[in-house]
């Protein structure tokens, strides 16, 4: 028996391989191949419909470069905030044990799920400036958030940060805390053991994060126009201007929705490796 | 530099309660089976797991109240847990820094200490790098670089194999005999602490056992544990001066005391026959075979009867004596070779 056992395959690729040898149940091949075409079309319609000709002379439009110098500066800035803020905070629910923190944790993740345009109004309510904060602030400092760049950071920051609270603190999670016990036994204050050994252990978690966060901060629609509003050169950032061009100037639409995906791929290239490893 | 502690942790269906010395220079290896609670207890000791009670103190300076960044205790864990993104070197370093060394002082400190367990071409190396062997003495000169009062090793040699075990084990002792602090080494392995140790405590259950000195407790075992770690029969007895009692039998020793005694004696000592033997009924007894297998170079042979017992026999005397398993045979042992000592 135990001789037999050892001259099966054993690899689940081959298993795998051997079951595949049968026929495929078209019930399951067709539904598959039309999900593929309906999620490949579209993109395959961009390109082929972008108008290649004049595609340079459109890109280097004062407008285009425009609205992409503002959204790269405003998806880099809120991805900052984003690790500032959320570094810390997937820290707090990996690492401290207090009470209510699956309550916590389960609001961290509320912008995840919820549509962005209704992000949009709740950061009006709150810090538009009648609102509760914004109130206060304008009357503090003078300083008004809704319908200035200040506010499209704020608004791409409030939809992108759980995608990094989430990334990091599974990386917190999956990291060995054995290592800052080892860290603490040589004279290590938690904060030095953080800095010094929990940080670079996780980098690849919070890489991953942070990227993950800035294509979700530069693809960012309806919170943004919601609390930001649209003015060219302040607030109107890529999607805003792809959105606005659709119904002008249907080209120049396809030639911005073609810069889009471009970072897409790039980011996408750029965490094939990560995920590859991670499944 | 005398550690002073009584270690105190309780759990749900479990408690660990144990009092320890171990003055300057001194290694104390905690020994005992799986579950027993050594690691707690050193862990306890570098402050990683709560006390529920009991009170440690170095040089009569109290420790249990202090966070385990404030104890002056270096610990080698049994995986080593060297930083993986950080150089030999580095590793080294790293208490040093944290203590407030500035870093080209500390890396100097570090080069000499790698230096002195022999790895000082090592010392750009990260710890995948490194073998099994090289990476316990980074841990060991990183867990030293502190200039600990107090010193933690948990199962060192467990990583290891074999081969490595045995060259390490002789490295690890000479530093250990340089070390002027207090060690504490926790090991289930009784070769381990036998050679690395001055002063043995056996732990079972969350509680001492046996304490003693390592040739003390090799020669008289208290608990079936011991006894098996140091291979001998051991059995509790009543003794009537050279005369003891175990149960029915009557066994001559070269111990003469009285009262409630333990007897033990080596399962080489054993002598088996297929027949009664002639002479003195006493340190007689017949016995059934449970069991036969190799031990070694020789064959050990499981009794069962009015006492279990093992008897090691070389494999020549088990083809003359032809034993198979279920068998009635006698077996005795000579009173020289048991020794007899107060429970």
């Amino acid at each position: 028996m135990a001789a037999s056992d050892r001259v099966e395959p054993v690899s689940p690729r081959l298993a795998r391989s051997d079951r595949a040898s049968g026929r495929l149940p078209w019930m399951l091949v067709l539904p598959a191949l039309a999900g593929l075409a309906f999620l490949v079309l579209p993109l395959a319609g961009l390109l082929i419909r972008a108008p290649w000709p004049t595609l340079v002379r459109r890109l280097a439009e004062p407008q285009v470069l425009e609205a992409l110098r503002l959204s790269l500066v405003c998806a880099t800035v809120a991805t900052a905030v984003c690790l500032l803020l959320g570094v810390p905070l997937a820290w707090l629910l990996a690492r401290v044990d207090f009470p209510a923190r699956r309550v916590v944790r389960a609001l961290v993740t509320v912008p995840l799920v919820l549509p962005p345009v209704v992000g949009g109004v709740a950061l009006l309510l709150v810090l538009g400036r009648r609102g509760l904060v914004g109130q206060w602030l304008e009357a503090s400092f003078g300083v008004s958030l809704p319908f200035t760049t200040a506010g499209v950071i704020v608004a791409e920051a409030f939809v992108a940060m759980p995608f990094l609270v989430v990334s990091v603190e599974g990386a917190l999670r999956a990291a060995d805390q054995r290592f800052e016990e080892a860290a603490a036994t040589l004279g290590a204050s938690r904060w030095t053991a953080f800095r010094r050994v929990t940080l670079p252990l996780i980098m690849p978690g919070v890489v991953a994060g942070a990227v993950l966060c800035w294509a979700r901060a530069l693809g960012e629609f309806g919170a943004t126009i919601t609390f930001a509003g649209n003015f060219p050169g302040t607030t109107r950032t890529m999607p805003l201007a792809v959105y606005l061009a659709l119904e002008t100037e249907p080209e120049a639409a396809i030639v911005l929705s073609l810069v889009l995906l471009a970072v897409s791929v790039v980011i996408l290239a750029s965490l094939r490796d990560r995920w590859v490893s991670a499944a | 530099m005398t550690l002073e502690a009584r270690v105190v942790v309780s759990r749900p269906a479990f408690r660990l309660d144990l009092a320890l010395r171990a003055g300057p220079g001194e290694v104390v290896a905690l020994l005992g089976p799986n579950g027993a609670g050594k690691t707690t207890a050193l862990r306890a000791l570098a402050g990683l797991t709560a006390m529920t009670g009991g009170q440690i103190t170095l040089d009569g300076q109290p420790l249990h109240a202090l966070p385990p960044e404030e104890r002056p205790v270096g610990m080698v864990f049994q995986d080593y847990l060297l930083f993986p993104h950080l150089s030999a070197l580095d590793n080294v370093a790293f208490g040093p820094r944290c203590q407030g060394v500035p870093k080209a002082e500390a890396r100097r400190a570090a080069a000499a200490l790698l230096h002195r367990v022999g790895l000082a071409d090592h010392a750009a190396a990260r710890p995948r790098q490194l073998s099994g062997g090289q990476a316990q003495r980074v841990a060991l000169a990183r867990a030293l670089a502190v200039r600990p009062r107090l010193l933690l090793l948990d199962e060192p040699l467990a990583a290891l194999d074999a081969h490595t075990r045995l060259e390490i084990r002789s490295h690890l002792r000479r530093h250990l005999e340089d070390f002027d602090g207090a060690t504490v080494l926790v090991t289930h392995d009784p070769l381990d602490a036998m050679v690395l140790a001055d002063r043995l405590i056996v732990i079972e259950n969350g509680g001492i056992v046996q304490e003693g000195s390592p040739s003390e407790v090799a020669r008289r075992p208290r608990t079936d544990y011991v006894a098996r770690l140091v291979g001998l029969n051991l059995y509790r007895a009543v003794a009537e001066g050279a005369r003891v009692k175990v149960g029915e039998l009557l066994f001559s020793t070269s111990d003469r005391l009285e009262g409630a005694a333990f007897v033990a004696f080596p399962p080489a000592a054993v002598a088996l026959y297929r027949s009664r033997p002639d002479g003195s009924p006493r340190n007689l007894w017949q016995a059934r075979i449970e069991g036969i297998e190799r031990h070694g170079d020789n064959v050990r042979v499981h009794l069962d009867g009015p006492i279990t017992a093992f008897a090691d026999i070389t494999p020549a005397a088990l083809a003359d004596l032809d034993l198979t398993p279920g068998q009635q045979i006698w077996a005795s042992v000579k009173a020289t070779e048991t020794h007899a000592y107060p429970a």
